[in-house]
C-alpha cells in the first residue's frame, strides 16, 4: 500500500492523525507528517483516516 | 451471507450517501445498492464552497470525493428524486416514474437552505449548498464594487462575509437577529472575540436587528430592517440555516418535526430495514444527555454511516451487530478570513461556563466549556498552534462519561 497526500491541498487539519495515528503525525509547528508506504495491516485505518480528511487530500494507492 | 437479489436503496447521494454505500461494503454487505440523488453531480465536498471555491482558490472540478473501489459496482441514480416512500411494503417512489423495492434503506437526503419569507424581489438573492449556487454566487461577488448583505451570522454566513471582504467587495454586512454572531453554538466570549475580529478585518454587522422586506423592482437593491434602515445591497445572501429533506417520507407515521428521528443505533421508526446518516439524522448521542439532536457537522456522515451500516448489515444477515450505542465525538471547524475555529466536542452543552484554557482572545487561544465542573467541549480561535493546541484536549473529551445533568 502506498499513501499519497497531495500537500498543496492539506491544511493540517489533523484529522487524519487521530484515524491513523501510526501513519500521520503532526510536528511541533503543526505541519503534518507521514509514512508513505505503511505496512498494509493499517489498511483500515489509512483509509478511515483518507475519508476524514476535510480537503479530501489523502490518496492510497495498491 | 448476502441473498443476491437483495438490495439496499440509499436515498441522498451525497458525503452521507457515498459513505454508507462504502461503509455497507467495509460491513460485509455483497448484495446490490442503488444510491438515488436528486443532484445531476457525483458527490462532492461542500465546506470549501463558502471558502476557497467562493474566493476562486479550488476549481469546482477538484471538489468530487474519490469513492472507495469497493463501491465500483453499485448503481448511481443520479439526476433522479425519491418523491415517496412506502415503509410498510418496502418500496421507494422516483420522480421518474419507477418504483424501487428495497431490503434496506438509508435515508441520507440531508438539508437545503432555509428562505426568507419577506416581500420583496429574487433576483440577487442567493444561498450556498450547492455547486451550482457556490458558481452562481461567485459570479456575482466578483463583479467590481458589490455591496453585500449576508442574512444570518452563523458560521456559513461569517465565512461567506469574510470571503467576500477577500474579494474585494465595496462592503459586506452581516445581519442578524441576535447581538452576537455565532454565540449559538460557541456562547457570548468566543463570539464576542469573533465579532472583533471580523470587524478589523472589514465586515460591518447590523447585529439585534430583523429583516422585514427587500427593495427594489426586479432586482434586489436593498436590504429593510426592523427599525426602518435600509442596507443598500447588490447581492444578497440568505444563510438562515436549513430545513431537512424529507417531505418523501410523509405517510409514514415518523417523526420529522426537525429532520428523521433514529433510536440510539440510528434505525427509523422502530424499523430495523430502515437507518438515518448524516445531517437529516436526528439522533441520541450517548456520550451526552439523551436528548435526540441533528448535527450539521462534516464529520457526521462518516461517523453516522459507519455505525448505521453496521446495524442494518447485521440486520440483514440476521446476525447481530452487538454495537454499544452511537456515541460519536463531535468535531467542526470553520476557516474565516485568516484563523480558524477548530472544535472537539460539545461546546453548545457547557456555554454556562466557558473558560479560557490557553493563550488569550485577541491572539491564539483554546476555550474549554464545561458542564457541572466537567469539560464539554473546546474550540480553539486562531492560527495552527491553537488547533494543535485544542487537539490535546480531545484525548480528555473522549474519556469523559456523559455528563447525569
Ligand atoms: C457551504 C457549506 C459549508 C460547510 N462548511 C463546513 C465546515 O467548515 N465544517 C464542518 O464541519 N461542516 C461544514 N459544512 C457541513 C457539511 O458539509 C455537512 O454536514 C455535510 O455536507 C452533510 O452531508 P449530507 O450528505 O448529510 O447532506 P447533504 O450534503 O445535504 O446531501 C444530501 C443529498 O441528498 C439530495 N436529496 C435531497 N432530497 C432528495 C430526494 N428526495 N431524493 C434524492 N436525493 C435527495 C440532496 O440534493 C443532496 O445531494 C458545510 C456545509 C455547507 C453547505
Amino acid at each position: 500500500m502506498k499513501v499519497v497526500v497531495d500537500m498543496n491541498k492539506c491544511q493540517d487539519h489533523g484529522q487524519c492523525v487521530f484515524a491513523a495515528p501510526e501513519v500521520f503525525s503532526m510536528d511541533d509547528s503543526g505541519r503534518l507528517a507521514y509514512v508513505a508506504d505503511p505496512d498494509d495491516a493499517l489498511r483500515d485505518e489509512v483509509e478511515e483516516a483518507a475519508d476524514v480528511c476535510p480537503l479530501q487530500a489523502i490518496r492510497i494507492e495498491d | 451471507m448476502t441473498p443476491r437479489s437483495a438490495r439496499v436503496v440509499v436515498a441522498g447521494a451525497s458525503m452521507a450517501g457515498l459513505r454508507a454505500a462504502e461503509q455497507l461494503r467495509a460491513a460485509g454487505w455483497t448484495g446490490a445498492i442503488t444510491l438515488v440523488g436528486d443532484e445531476p453531480h457525483m458527490p462532492y465536498n461542500r465546506p470549501p464552497l463558502s471558502k476557497e471555491v467562493l474566493a476562486g482558490k479550488a476549481a469546482f472540478t477538484s471538489l468530487s470525493f474519490r469513492p472507495r473501489a469497493s463501491v465500483a459496482d453499485v448503481q448511481w441514480r443520479l439526476g433522479t428524486k425519491a418523491v415517496a416512500a412506502r415503509l410498510a411494503r418496502n418500496t421507494v417512489e422516483l420522480d421518474d416514474g419507477e418504483t424501487l423495492s428495497y431490503d434496506g434503506l438509508v435515508v441520507a437526503t440531508g438539508m437545503r437552505p432555509r428562505r426568507l419569507s419577506c416581500p420583496g424581489p429574487l433576483v440577487g438573492r442567493h444561498t450556498v449548498r450547492t455547486i451550482d449556487d457556490a458558481q452562481s454566487l461567485r459570479q456575482a461577488l466578483t463583479r467590481p464594487a458589490v455591496r453585500v448583505v449576508v442574512v444570518g451570522g452563523g458560521f456559513i454566513g461569517c465565512e461567506v462575509a469574510a470571503t467576500a471582504v477577500a474579494l474585494g467587495a465595496r462592503q459586506v454586512t452581516v445581519v442578524d437577529p441576535l447581538p452576537l454572531p455565532m454565540a449559538g453554538p460557541l456562547g457570548e466570549l468566543l463570539a464576542g472575540a469573533l465579532l472583533k475580529r471580523h470587524e478589523e478585518r472589514g465586515v460591518r454587522f447590523a447585529l439585534d436587528a430583523g429583516v422585514t422586506g427587500f427593495t427594489g423592482d426586479d432586482h434586489v437593491t436593498g436590504v429593510a430592517l426592523g427599525d426602518g434602515t435600509v442596507l443598500p445591497a447588490d447581492v444578497v445572501v440568505e444563510s438562515v440555516g436549513s430545513v431537512a429533506n424529507t417531505e418523501w417520507l410523509d405517510g409514514n407515521g415518523l417523526d420529522l418535526s426537525d429532520g428523521v428521528l433514529t433510536d440510539e443505533h440510528l434505525r427509523v421508526g422502530g424499523r430495523p430495514e430502515v437507518v438515518a446518516v448524516g445531517d437529516v439524522a436526528r439522533f441520541p448521542n450517548a456520550r451526552y444527555d439523551g436528548v435526540p439532536r441533528r448535527v450539521e457537522h462534516w464529520c457526521i456522515p462518516t461517523d453516522t454511516a459507519k455505525h448505521a451500516a453496521k446495524t442494518l448489515v447485521a440486520h440483514l444477515t440476521g446476525s447481530t451487530a452487538g454495537l454499544p450505542p452511537f456515541a460519536p465525538l463531535p468535531t467542526f471547524w470553520s476557516d474565516q478570513h485568516d484563523f480558524r475555529l477548530q472544535s472537539f466536542g460539545a461546546p453548545a452543552l457547557g456555554k454556562e461556563d466557558v473558560r479560557v484554557l490557553e493563550g488569550v482572545l485577541d491572539g491564539d487561544v483554546v476555550v474549554g466549556y464545561h458542564t457541572g465542573g466537567r469539560l464539554t467541549g473546546v474550540v480553539a480561535l486562531g492560527g495552527q498552534a491553537a488547533a494543535v493546541a485544542a487537539s490535546r484536549y480531545r484525548a480528555e473529551l473522549l474519556k469523559q462519561p456523559a455528563p447525569t445533568a
